[in-house]
């Protein structure tokens, strides 16, 4: 299946799933899903370019911490992000997220993201040879 | 919830025995309807936690329980000084809470101009994905608002010194540490502060629409047909970004702490180590910020009503915080111990006589706030002298939801829950009207039947039922 990222229906919170041929593009793909949960993505145009790094034990602890890195530069920027781009060397992640500022009127986003969180965090090979990456974030 | 793996022990309680690696049994607090509904996860979630060292009693879960991560949103629990302190049993918006203000009106002076205060609610309280506050915190600012927490709001001019003694902790937790919290979490506060934030937090004017207990209700100062106005936020980027970096560091060093993890999301330290030391005192800031929070918009909902209904007297009724860890003093099989209290969407309910509680309400027991959805009604309870030895002293906090948000936005439109609301006389100002239909009233559980869950298990006992009015909304 080519490359593409899902919301997994949880209680309290969204999960989200990124999918590619790669361990990068699933954590690309998940950057995507990470964005649709606050809006819509066509919505986001790249307009800016953000540096993103982070380091972790495993690949999993890594991908939340990708996310989290995500969540960190919006909150803080006041940015939503549209594309990404990702780099992955042992445990350490160089990546670029493009986007722009939010803008209520374009953007109307729904929710602010508060964290990405363990519960339901897999990154590993599917049965049909994808790289699936997700994890449930709090909202 | 299968049935099948519960004990019934009465009918609002069902207890899991401890089985493998199980330390204490599991207790549900709900009726029989409320845990079918609940989700097989809340059940894996309370026995998880009952795995944890130096828990104490029982790990507990209250009617409104459901799937959280690690602990269950809605679980108790309390741990020995020798036991850990979990990250995951606070979660992520840190004293998270709700503060309800008595405003001296009566329903008919606020439906004479209901738009034009939703209007300036709306305005003065910023809310939302990019929200900015009106003030920016220096880095001596920040240290300041962190230790000293609604206090410090207060001593900047954003209250009375009266709202302190309706907070729980006179408005400020001690031995808070600013210097455990990152730079990166102080960067995410700076203009952060007196913000409300998005999903299910809220502002609402409320009318008391009915009143279950005259005597409580009295001296609680709610009667029937006030108004009152409830403000539901909490710890803002801040203890996101503090939950965020500590629940890391507890999920990779908690072998080394010889800690076995059944979920990495029960990520704790030992309250002894000095990771739990520092997560203890990012914590306590995170707190603080909360309150102080909580505090700023007070004085924001306070100018607005100056604004457009000036005869309005609002004072504090109470402010309660429902993601916490507290040290407390609580009787564990016939002997008082120290204990550290996790509340993770669960609200402390000290019962009548508490030292804790300011005199006047001290008879009565601790006031309970439980928020429902922005189409039911919130909760008035009162703390009960059997919720020490039922459940630590500990409540239910809302509603809980019932469906995901997926499922709520493919259901519902938000332009026209703000129709259906509106015509049931409650004016809504939202920005996102995507937030709007996740957060449908149908989303969530029956508040009624939580807290008559709540009521009938003993845990806390009904006192006044709120009615919104008017909803503000990120």
């Amino acid at each position: 299946m080519s490359k593409h990222w899902e919301h997994v229906p949880h209680d309290a919170d969204v999960g989200i799933v990124g999918v590619g041929a790669s361990r990068e593009e699933a954590f690309e793909q998940a950057g995507l899903a990470l964005t649709a949960v606050m809006v819509d993505l066509e919505t986001v145009r790249s307009l800016e370019a953000v540096a993103v790094e982070c380091e972790a034990p495993d690949l999993e602890l890594l991908f939340v911490d990708w996310l989290n890195a995500l969540v960190y530069e919006m909150a803080t920027r006041r940015m939503v992000f549209g594309q990404f781009e990702v780099h992955l060397d042992d445990n350490r992640l160089t990546g670029r997220a493009w986007g722009e500022r939010v803008d209520l009127r374009r953007h109307h986003p729904a929710v602010e993201i508060k964290g990405a969180t363990y519960t339901e965090l897999k990154v590993a090979i599917d049965q049909d040879g994808d790289w699936r990456a997700g994890c449930v974030v709090d909202v | 919830m299968d049935l099948a793996l519960l004990e019934r022990a009465s009918e609002f309680k069902w207890v899991v025995p401890p089985t493998g690696s199980m330390r204490v049994p599991g207790v549900i607090y709900a009726s029989e309807p409320l845990v079918r509904d609940m989700d097989h996860k809340v059940y894996q979630q309370v026995v998880n936690v009952a795995t944890l060292p130096g828990i104490e009693g029982a790990s507990y879960a209250m009617p409104d329980a459901h799937w959280g991560y690690g602990f269950p949103i809605g679980g108790v629990a309390a741990f020995r000084p020798d036991g850990v302190v979990s990250g995951g049993g606070v979660g992520f918006d840190i004293s998270c809470g709700v503060r309800t203000l008595l405003t001296g009106l009566a329903v008919e002076q606020v439906t004479r101009v209901p738009d034009e205060l939703a209007t300036e609610l709306a305005r003065r309280v910023p809310a939302g994905v990019g929200s900015r506050g009106g003030i920016h915190l220096s880095a001596k600012q920040m240290n300041a608002m962190l230790k000293g927490g609604a206090q410090w709001a207060v001593e900047q001019g954003y209250g009375v010194a009266e709202d302190l003694a309706r907070t729980e902790e006179q408005g400020c937790i001690p031995a808070a540490a600013p210097d455990e919290v990152s730079a990166l979490a102080k960067r995410r506060q700076e203009d952060e502060m007196g913000t409300l934030g998005s999903g299910n937090h809220y502002l609402e004017v409320q009318r008391v629409e009915t009143v279950y207990d005259e005597p409580a209700a009295a001296a609680f100062g709610l009667r029937l047909g006030d108004v009152v106005v409830s403000i539901h936020c909490g710890s803002r980027g801040l203890g996101h970004q503090i939950g965020t970096e500590f629940l890391k560091h507890m999920a990779v060093t908690a072998a080394r702490h010889g800690i076995e993890l059944p979920d990495r999301e029960l990520a704790c330290a030992p309250i002894q180590s000095e990771l739990g030391q520092r997560y203890l005192g990012a914590m306590r800031a995170g707190v603080n910020c909360a309150l102080a929070n909580r505090q700023i918009i007070t004085h924001l909902v306070r100018q607005s009503f100056d604004q457009v209904l000036p005869a309005a007297q609002l004072s504090l009724f109470y402010d309660v915080s429902h993601n916490t860890c507290k040290v407390e003093d609580h009787v564990v099989d016939g002997e008082r111990r120290t204990l550290y209290v996790h509340r993770k969407g669960a609200t402390r309910a000290f019962g009548p006589g508490h030292p804790d509680l300011p005199p006047e309400l001290r008879a009565v027991g601790q006031p309970v706030l439980v928020g429902g959805t922005m189409g039911t009604a919130s909760y008035v309870l009162a703390g009960t002298a059997a919720g020490e030895s039922q459940s630590l002293s500990s409540s239910c906090h809302g509603a809980g939801r019932a469906m995901s948000r997926h499922a709520a936005l493919r259901r519902w439109d938000g332009r026209r829950i703000r129709e259906e609301l509106s015509r049931g006389g409650v004016r809504v100002r939202a920005r996102s009207l995507r937030g709007l239909a996740e957060e449908a009233p149908g989303a969530y559980k029956d508040v009624g039947a939580v807290v008559d869950a709540a009521d009938g298990a003993g845990l806390s006992r009904k006192v006044a039922r709120l009615i919104p009015m008017i909803c503000v909304k990120g």
